[in-house]
């Protein structure tokens, strides 16, 4: 079986963003980037599969400009064993990703997809959804353990207040949450032999889907800055000022 | 211009993510109905038609809209939509789940978690885990939307909407649902709680989380809450987690014991009204956000606030 992983270039999780002065967007010149983690999680997925034996093949896809390349060597030398790199330097909605993985998955035809829950940079929690629902596939998202028997995967969901198992017919799209697995870091002689793996540069054009805009983004804020930081000296004079002062208790 | 709200429930009582998706919904257009969609939602529905300001209680029932399973809920709302300009779904892990398998079947770009309505097709929305905020309009004729609901005030009570049956979408061939782990819980939900005590890895383990995190939520009527860091060392279940990654809450006060505050912590309660810190660590950044903060060891510093509260009457 096949395990499609689409991976994301992303400011990495422990930078801390600044807003564009015009408020166009987020400054991104000279920011280190990274893979985005929920995507890291689907690679170390799928590259497990593939050690159980369970897959015979892990091929990364990216959607982004010629540096997602190195996202996808990333990903290959975590195990992936190729890339599909579609360069764009356009800044894709989720819709318009999601067609484009479907139009990869039309020609791939993977067993299965395995894909982070969301990207830490537009935080929307969409593509997985969106992909199933193009494709008409069933969706396991939020997954925690995937375990695959045959032609079905049961998939345990972390959901509000608990977990939830669901099982699924595959081909599926299944998207990680935290707490899936800890992803490897690259050894060294993988880092090497990841850089002879094949990479497909492809063109969002080589696909014949619209990936026009459909949301403006009018402008970007700092969110208003909480005004805190005063100490109190001891429990009796918290809980005075919780009574008294703020009026909570 | 009429806009479907998809009412956040568990098949016995309404919650209160409904109240406040409707206040959402009554900015975009005066004409809001809600979809119950669930299964034995009989009194689920009643209490939705007390939400004053909605027009329709629509009520959808089939064992795996029950279970919320996407593909059901998908097939149940798109069905429906035809009638309305804007779906708005209150964002919990459900919510989320279906919301944009739905947007994809309408080919509708989905706004993910607004926080404010500016008019029909403009919202406010937070990204990078909240450390910036996008103010999007929408080019698209129908409106998918999941909304966070600490961010609008509850709808209040007292309207008298009519109920009707709606076709629910039949049993999906593909996904089954197997089992559900839910924790039974005396305390307030986590996410609409007005008290929230969290723990963070200060704590040290599972048992002293519960030694100390608790009995002060227990004494305070609060929910309990809990660091990525504390969840990710097993000291909390995942469902306990607040910040990006877990639940986002705003109550009127939020007590954070032994958690530094690391971004991805303070996108989740940042909104909060009150916030205390204790930490022995005097330059953890929770205190920046802080509005009391207690320089000491937790060890100490709460069995004292236990008995400050029981001397207050708690």
């Amino acid at each position: 079986m096949k395990v499609l992983v689409p991976v994301k270039r992303v400011v990495d999780y422990n930078v801390k963003v600044r807003v564009k002065s015009d408020q166009t967007g987020v400054d991104l010149a000279n920011v280190k980037m990274s893979m985005n983690p929920f995507c890291e999680i689907a690679v170390e997925e799928a590259v497990r599969l593939k050690e159980k034996g369970v897959a015979t093949e892990v091929v990364a896809v990216s959607i982004g400009p010629v540096q997602a390349q190195e996202t996808i060597r990333t990903a290959l030398a975590m195990g992936a064993d190729r890339g599909i790199l579609i360069q764009t330097d356009e800044d894709l909605e989720p819709l318009a990703v999601a067609k484009l993985l479907a139009a990869v998955i039309g020609e791939e035809a993977p067993g299965i997809v395995v894909m982070g829950k969301q990207a830490i940079d537009g935080d929307n929690n969409a593509v997985g959804q969106m992909l199933a629902a193009l494709l008409d596939w069933p969706q396991a998202t939020f997954a925690s353990k995937i375990e695959i028997a045959g032609d079905k995967a049961e998939v345990t969901r972390e959901v509000d207040g608990g977990l939830q198992t669901l099982s699924v017919d595959l081909p599926a799209v299944v998207t990680a949450d935290l707490r899936l697995n800890e992803p490897r870091y690259a050894s060294l002689p993988n880092i090497m032999k990841a850089k002879k793996k094949p990479i497909d540069v492809k063109a969002p054009g080589d696909y014949g889907v619209d990936t026009a805009p459909r949301l403006k983004v009018l402008k970007v804020v700092e969110p208003p800055k909480r005004q805190g930081g005063a100490k109190v000296e001891s429990a009796a004079e918290l809980v005075s000022k919780l009574k008294n002062e703020a009026g909570v208790l | 211009m009429a806009v479907l709200v998809i009412a956040d429930h568990d098949n016995a009582s309404l919650k209160d993510n409904t109240h406040k998706t409707v206040t959402a919904a009554l900015a975009i257009s005066g004409d809001v109905d809600v979809l119950v969609a669930g299964q034995g939602v009989a009194a689920v529905a009643a209490e939705a038609a007390k939400i004053a300001g909605v027009r329709k209680v629509l009520v959808a029932e089939s064992a795996d809209l029950g279970k919320q399973v996407a593909e059901a809920v998908t097939e149940t709302v798109v069905a429906l939509s035809g009638g309305y300009d804007a779906v708005l779904i209150p964002a919990t892990s459900a919510g989320k789940n279906y919301a944009p398998r739905i947007a994809a079947k309408l080919d509708v770009a989905p706004i993910s978690e607004i926080i404010e309505v500016v008019d029909a097709s403009t919202f406010v929305r937070p990204i990078y885990a909240g450390n910036a905020l996008e103010t999007v309009q929408s080019s698209d004729a129908k409106k998918i939307i999941t909304v966070r609901a600490t961010a609008f005030k509850a709808a209040a009570e007292g309207g008298s909407a009519a109920v009707e049956t709606v076709s629910a979408a039949g049993a999906m061939a593909h996904t089954r649902f197997v089992s559900d782990e839910i924790v039974k819980s005396d305390r307030p939900e986590l996410s609409a709680a007005k008290i929230v005590v969290s723990g963070g890895r200060a704590l040290g383990s599972a048992e002293e989380f519960q030694r100390v995190i608790e009995p002060l939520a227990d004494k305070l009527g609060a929910a309990v809450g809990a660091s990525r860091a504390a969840v990710d060392a097993g000291y909390a279940p995942n469902d306990y987690q607040v910040g990006q990654t877990g639940k986002v809450v705003a109550p009127q006060l939020y007590v954070a014991i032994g958690i530094s505050g690391a971004i991805q912590h303070l996108a989740g309660m940042k909104d909060s009204k009150v916030i205390v810190a204790i930490n022995k660590d005097a330059d953890a950044p929770i205190f920046q956000v802080a509005d009391f903060g207690l320089v000491a060891d937790y060890k100490g510093a709460v069995p004292e606030l236990m008995d400050e509260l029981a001397k207050a009457g708690f």
